[in-house]
């Protein structure tokens, strides 16, 4: 039985290579062999979506994916949503409408909340607690999330950061914090 | 952590190259799709498979399409052919099932959540085999059938003949589920309920029924169950008493009465039996009275 594989990929933009055990999961291969830990590990059953990563464009729990499995495939993490520095719309929405608390679910909720954006720039509550009811905050009760992105679809495109709108708001904030 | 035994990995480019690998590895290899059961299931040991063989590559298996009668081993009628790496997501939004089978749309919105729907496939979902799965009991209702290949050809099993007991299908070494088929249908209307203790959990108990109308009577009618031990996931009793009559109340909830009756659920962490049992034949009666709705809406439609 082989032990290792190599395995290449676009992780934010970004082609690397690195050899793996087949049985390693998506959530470990970006913590522990890439170092990038923003995306959390937390439930290892599927269910609280604090690994949230995206995969070819579209979320999914990474507790639950193979590393060989992402091979020639695009991962993005949440360390990829700033732009040059910025915060994007989302996460200046969580940080207005205190979208947090301990942040453990933080990620998986801006990676789930940046897709909703990105597909429908203007969602109303409804439609945001459908998008997020695979993550599960137990700091919030969801309030501050959902206002969270609804801050993020008023203030920003939804999809990048730095536009006049955002840059203005930042402004704003500064002035008045 | 929870991570699975070790396991070698293989990933096919076609149909043909998995039938052949899962010939040459036989019972010790398992296809990989989404893997939303089969890996939660590997990190609690509850499945050991030395090889895994992954098939999200292979092309012309994530198809929905109308077929015509007969076509690739089909029965005589129209049928919507799914393929077997249709993910979940997809089926939420599918036209052409949205437009025959509500039923599916409403079993999709509560599977899981939008994440494991991103991830999880039809074929994956029946070849479970999980007693509470939600397509199934879907597919179960409709009277489908799933196409099974293998190096000899394909074979059409009906999905009331396909689970031979739970986590056990008729599937055997060398062939896999390339498809599902539904049956198309005029004059129907379907509905699935679902009760479940929080988003993402597998019911507590579920029913998906479609009736098609004559007029003002019944000409056919389809139940399945999730979650609450029907044979089969269905209880063809209930769906003759429903048979050549009306569409009313009454009829529905004798059916109801006839599925409380027949079922036969656990005891467990989501509730007592005779809740279940209670459960099993109010959600029929409500689905049915959903169905006989969208079949009014359906035949003015027609009619239009």
């Amino acid at each position: 039985m082989a032990t290792t594989m190599d395995v290449t990929m676009t992780v934010n933009g970004t082609e690397v290579t690195r050899e793996v055990e087949p049985r390693t999961l998506l959530v470990h291969f970006v913590r522990d062999q890439l170092g990038l830990t923003g995306t959390h590990w937390a439930c290892d059953t599927t269910n609280c979506g604090a690994c949230t990563l995206w995969v070819d464009g579209e979320p999914v729990k990474s507790c639950t994916v193979l590393a060989v499995m992402a091979d020639g495939h695009e991962v993005r993490t949440v360390e990829d949503l700033d732009t040059g520095g910025e915060l994007n719309p989302l996460q200046q929405g969580f940080m207005q409408e205190h979208g947090l608390q301990c942040g453990f679910c933080t990620p998986g909720m801006l990676m789930t909340g940046q897709w909703l954006l990105d597909r429908d720039p203007d969602p109303d509550e409804a439609t945001i607690r459908e998008a997020i009811s695979g993550n599960l905050c137990r700091c919030t009760g969801y309030e501050n999330i959902v206002r969270a992105v609804r801050w993020a679809a008023e203030h920003g495109d939804g999809t990048a950061a730095g536009d006049d709108a955002s840059a203005d708001d930042h402004a704003t904030d500064e002035v008045t914090a | 952590m929870q991570v699975p035994e070790t396991f070698d990995y293989e990933r096919v480019a076609t149909v043909e190259e998995a039938l052949q690998r899962l010939s040459h590895h036989g019972d010790e290899a398992r296809l990989i799709a989404g893997g939303h059961s089969l890996l939660p299931m590997m990190k609690l040991r509850l499945a050991l498979p030395e090889v895994l063989i992954d098939i999200n590559d292979v092309p012309g298996l994530d198809h929905v399409r109308v077929v015509a009668g007969g076509e690739g081993g089909g029965g005589g009628e129209d049928e919507i052919a799914i393929g077997a790496l249709v993910r979940h997501a997809a089926i939420l939004t599918d036209p052409i099932l949205g437009e025959h089978w509500p039923i599916f749309a409403d079993a999709e919105r509560k599977i899981a959540d939008p994440l494991v729907r991103n991830r999880g496939t039809i074929g994956g979902s029946v070849c479970q085999a999980d007693p509470a799965e939600d397509l199934s009991a879907v597919i179960t209702a409709l009277r489908g059938s799933v196409v099974v290949q293998s190096a000899d050809g394909r074979r059409t099993v009906p999905i009331r003949e396909f689970h031979t007991g739970p986590w056990e299908t008729v599937v055997g070494d060398g062939e896999m589920v390339v498809e599902v088929r539904v049956p198309i249908r005029t004059s129907v209307g379907s509905a699935y309920e679902k009760v479940e203790r929080r988003v993402g959990d597998w019911a507590v108990a579920a029913a998906g029924t479609f009736l098609r109308m004559d007029g003002n009577t019944i000409a056919e009618a389809g139940i399945g169950l999730a979650a609450v031990g029907a044979t089969h996931m269905t209880c063809p009793e209930a769906e003759e008493s429903l048979v050549g009559g009306p569409a009313d109340a009454d009829a529905f909830a004798t059916a109801a009465g006839i599925v409380s009756a027949a079922v036969d659920p656990t005891a467990d962490q989501r509730g007592p039996v005779d809740y279940k049992r209670h459960l099993a034949g109010e959600l029929t009666r409500r689905a049915l009275a959903r169905s006989a709705d969208r079949a009014r809406d359906d035949s003015l439609r027609e009619d239009a």
